[in-house]
C-alpha cells in the first residue's frame, strides 16, 4: 500500500486526523482521546494490520509533550508514525498496552521520565528509576544539583 | 513500594534474584513470586546502571553522542555506533566511500559472532557447563585481538563515525581475520558436539520457555530471540542498510520458539555471520575510509530514525533535530528492553530452575535495557 492509500484508509477511520507524507514514513497527528479507537482499528484491520509498535517515546516541546508511536506491520511491511500531543500540565492518554504488550514497559518509561499517565495501565509504577524519585528527569525543565551534570 | 521479601496473602513465596548474581549477568533484580516451584509471576526492577544516555545526548554534539552508545550494549558496540553514524548521515545525506562500508560491515558480522561466541560459553556455563566457557573465550579472544589492533579498542571501540570509518585497516588485519575465519571454521563442529547435541543440554532446553509468533510480534521480541519464535524479523533482511542488500546470507528462522531454538538460531547465524566476512575479506574496495564532513555538523530540522540490527535485535535511533549541533530529543529502543518485557510471560508456570536458562537464551545485556 503506499503512503497516500495508507493516509486515506486512517482518514476513513478517523477523519480529524492531520497528516504528513513529506517524511520517511508517513505522520499522523491524533487526539488523544480519539487514539484508543484509531489504535485498535490500526492494529485488527485486515489491510492494516500494523501489528509491531517498534518504538514508543514522548518529545517535550516545551509548550506540550508529544507522544509518539512507531508501528510496522510484520505482513505488508508497511510503516507509519502516529502522534498525539498532550497537555503538559495534565498530561493524559489512554494505554495500548491491551493491543501491543511491549507497550507496557515503554509506557511505565515514559510515565517515569515524563508524568505522562496512562489511564487503564495496569501496573503504572516507576520502572528505572528508584521508588522516590520525584520529577520527570527527561523533560526540558528538569533540575536536578545533585545527580546532573552539565556540559 | 513493593514487599520484596516474605510471603505475600495467598502464601507464596517472594525471592529476589540479583541485583547481584552470576546468572542475570550484570544488574538485574528479578522479583520472583513463586508457588512451591512453579514461577508464577516476574517482575524485573530495572535501574541499577541506568545513566540516563537519552538525557546526556542531549547535550553532546552529533560527533560526540556516538561514544555513549558503545556503553549502552557493550557486545555490539560497533553495531550501536553504526545505527548512530547512519543516522546522522541519513539526516545530513552523507555518501559513505565504499570503502567504509565494506569495513563496517567486516566489523558488524566480527562483532556479531563475538558477542554469539560469548554467549555460547555464558549460557553453558548458567548450565553448568564450564569447558564451553573456555572453547568460547579462545575464539573471541582473536576477534578481541583483531579490533584492537584496528580500533584501538576491545570492548567501547568507538570507531564508526559520520562518513565512515576513524581509521583505516591495519595492515595485518586481513591475513589475522583469515586466520580466524580458519580456526572458527574448525571449531564450530566442535561446539556442536560439546552442547548442541548433548543430551543434558537438550533435557534442560527443550520445550522450556515457549514464545508464540503473536506473542514475539506483541511484545517487541527481535534478534535471534524472535527469529526462533518463526518472526522474520532481521533488519539486514527486511530494510537492508550499508551494504547488506549485496550480500547473500540467510535469515537463520526457526519456528519452535523453545529455549532450544533460540540457541539454534544462533548457531546458525555465526555461520551465516562467517560467510559474509568470507564475501568481504578479499574484496574490500580500495580508496577512501572517510568522507569529507563539515567539522560541526548541524542536520536540518525534521526528525529521523534509523533501524540496525545487532546481536541482541533491533536497535532504533530516534533523533529530533532542531537543526542545532545537538540533538533536540533522542530515543534509543534498545532491543534487550523488548526483550525483557516478555520474560514475564515466557516463564509463568515454568520451575524456577529453569529460569536460568530462559533467561540465558534471551541474551540479556543489561546496560542495554536501562541505558
Amino acid at each position: 500500500m503506499s503512503n497516500e492509500e495508507l493516509i486515506s484508509q486512517l482518514t476513513t477511520i478517523q477523519p480529524k486526523l492531520e497528516t504528513d507524507v513529506a517524511g520517511e514514513w508517513p505522520v499522523v497527528q491524533v487526539e488523544a482521546a480519539d487514539w484508543p479507537k484509531l489504535a485498535q482499528a490500526m492494529r485488527f484491520k485486515e489491510d492494516l494490520w500494523f501489528d509491531y509498535l517498534f518504538c514508543l517515546t514522548c518529545v517535550d516541546w516545551k509548550a506540550h509533550l508529544t507522544m509518539v508511536y512507531h508501528l510496522t506491520s510484520t505482513r505488508y511491511r508497511h510503516h507509519v508514525v502516529v502522534k498525539s500531543r498532550l497537555n503538559r500540565e495534565k498530561p493524559e492518554i489512554q494505554t495500548v498496552c491491551d493491543i501491543w504488550r511491549t507497550a507496557e514497559f515503554h509506557e511505565r518509561e515514559v510515565y517515569e521520565m515524563f508524568g505522562v499517565n496512562f489511564l487503564k495501565h495496569p501496573d503504572l509504577r516507576l520502572l528505572i528509576l528508584p521508588d522516590d524519585w520525584v520529577g520527570f528527569p527527561l523533560r526540558k525543565d528538569y533540575e536536578d544539583p545533585v545527580n546532573m551534570i552539565k556540559l | 513500594m513493593i514487599e520484596e521479601i516474605g510471603t505475600t496473602e495467598q502464601g507464596d513465596l517472594l525471592i529476589n534474584v540479583g541485583p547481584q548474581h552470576p546468572a542475570t549477568h550484570g544488574v538485574l533484580h528479578l522479583v520472583i513470586t513463586m508457588n512451591g516451584e512453579t514461577i508464577k509471576k516476574i517482575e524485573p526492577h530495572l535501574g541499577y546502571i541506568h545513566r540516563s544516555i537519552e538525557k546526556m545526548c542531549e547535550s553532546l554534539t552529533y560527533r560526540q553522542f556516538i561514544y555513549t552508545t558503545s556503553r549502552m550494549d557493550y557486545l555490539s558496540s560497533h553495531i550501536n555506533n553504526h545505527g548512530c553514524a547512519l543516522l546522522v548521515e541519513k539526516a545530513m545525506q552523507i555518501e559513505v566511500p565504499p570503502r567504509a562500508e565494506a569495513i563496517r560491515v567486516l566489523m558488524d558480522e566480527l562483532t556479531r559472532i563475538a558477542s554469539h561466541v560469548l554467549w555460547w560459553g555464558a549460557m553453558a556455563m548458567d548450565l553448568g557447563a564450564m569447558t564451553p566457557y573456555f572453547h568460547a573465550f579462545r575464539e573471541r579472544e582473536l576477534i578481541n585481538d583483531i579490533m584492537e589492533e584496528t580500533c584501538g579498542a576491545r570492548l567501547t571501540m568507538n570507531y564508526q563515525v559520520p562518513g565512515g570509518v576513524m581509521f583505516d585497516l591495519h595492515p595485518n588485519f586481513r591475513q589475522k581475520v583469515h586466520a580466524f575465519i580458519k580456526q572458527f571454521k574448525q571449531k564450530l563442529p566442535e561446539y556442536d558436539e560439546l552442547v548442541t547435541g548433548n543430551a543434558i543440554f537438550k533435557a534442560r532446553t527443550q520445550g522450556l520457555g515457549y514464545l508464540s509468533l503473536e506473542d514475539a510480534v506483541s511484545y517487541g521480541v527481535t534478534g535471534p530471540s524472535g527469529r526462533a519464535s518463526g518472526l522474520s524479523c532481521d533488519i539486514r533482511k527486511i530494510h537492508p542498510y550499508s551494504i547488506y542488500d549485496k550480500l547473500t546470507f540467510e535469515e537463520a528462522l526457526h519456528s519452535d520458539g523453545d529455549t532450544y531454538a533460540r540457541y539454534l538460531v544462533r548457531m546458525v547465524e555465526m555461520r551465516e555471520s562467517l560467510s559474509l566476512i568470507e564475501q568481504l575479506i578479499d574484496n574490500i574496495p580500495e580508496g577512501d575510509f572517510l568522507a569529507k564532513t563539515k567539522a560541526v555538523l548541524k542536520p536540518p530540522k525534521g526528525e529521523f530514525y534509523t533501524r540496525v540490527e545487532t546481536a541482541r535485535g533491533e536497535l532504533g535511533v530516534y533523533v529530533v533535530s532542531e537543526g542545532a549541533t545537538t540533538p533536540y530529543r533522542i530515543k534509543f529502543r534498545s532491543p534487550g528492553f523488548s526483550n525483557l518485557s516478555a520474560l514475564d510471560h515466557m516463564t509463568r508456570g515454568q520451575k524456577i530452575g529453569d529460569l536460568v536458562a530462559i533467561m540465558g537464551s534471551l541474551d540479556l545485556v543489561i546496560p542495554d535495557i536501562d541505558r
